[in-house]
């Protein structure tokens, strides 16, 4: 099954677990899963409107969903997913 | 509480030293228990701002990957962030606070003034989402 990392600040929405295993499909449908398996991640991922939000970045294996086919990018057994909100400032 | 080694604490100070002018930044993995953060490496970080490395920073969240999957590797995990601020008090900004979402995490800002480093100070970014999350004080302790 695929792989989805989950950030050490969203671990506590998700059981504890730094890694859940989800269905294979599409981002969308495996980030789907994650939060049918773990509800309370969902507002901290999507918006009251159900984008993701802004400073979630989501990757498959090393590549940028956003650069690959969106969520609609296809997720196959073995593949890793993760979930790095952004880390970004300055004075 | 962050505690630190003296080794990982010069270098992210040295870090900010030898990007000045610009902020440099980097990532601080380890071990979270309760709310004491124990800092075992820390990994520097390029940054993707170059439009204005001297008030901006930006990690590469692909870089960031690399720095968990191997930390998960020597069981660590990521824990906080360090960044600098050249010639600008080591306190947060209205920036960093906009731009930080890592909850429960430690930033450590490190004030570089003509090169040389200054104050550091640490701040846990509290809250439970993005409505109520605030910068609170943090102890380091450097053992």
């Amino acid at each position: 099954m695929p792989k989805i990392h989950i950030p050490t600040p969203l671990r506590q929405y998700a059981g504890k677990q730094a890694a859940v295993e989800v269905k294979t499909g599409s981002i969308a449908e495996a980030l789907s899963d994650l939060v049918t398996q773990h509800p309370d991640l969902r507002r901290h991922l999507y918006t009251d409107d159900g984008k993701l939000r802004a400073f979630v970045n989501v990757y498959l294996n090393d590549e940028d969903v956003r650069y690959l086919q969106k969520e609609a990018t296809a997720v196959k057994d073995g593949d890793t997913i993760s979930i790095v909100p952004s880390i970004a400032g300055g004075r | 509480m962050l505690k630190i080694s003296h080794q990982d604490y010069a270098e992210i100070r040295r870090h900010g030293e030898e990007t000045y002018p610009h902020e440099c930044c980097g990532v601080l993995l380890g071990q979270m228990d309760g709310d004491v953060r124990s800092v075992t490496s820390t990994a520097r970080c390029g940054n993707t701002r170059t439009d204005s490395p001297q008030n901006r920073y930006h990690i590469d969240p692909k870089e960031l990957i690399r720095i968990q999957r191997e930390g998960r590797a020597r069981n660590e995990d990521i824990i906080g962030f360090y960044h600098s601020h050249p010639d600008h008090p080591a306190q947060w900004s209205q920036t960093d606070l906009a731009e930080a979402h890592w909850v429960g995490c430690s930033y450590v800002i490190t004030r570089v003034a003509q090169g040389k480093a200054d104050a550091t100070h640490s701040f846990e970014l509290q809250g439970t989402d993005e409505s109520d999350k605030a910068f609170a004080d943090e102890q380091v302790e450097v053992a």
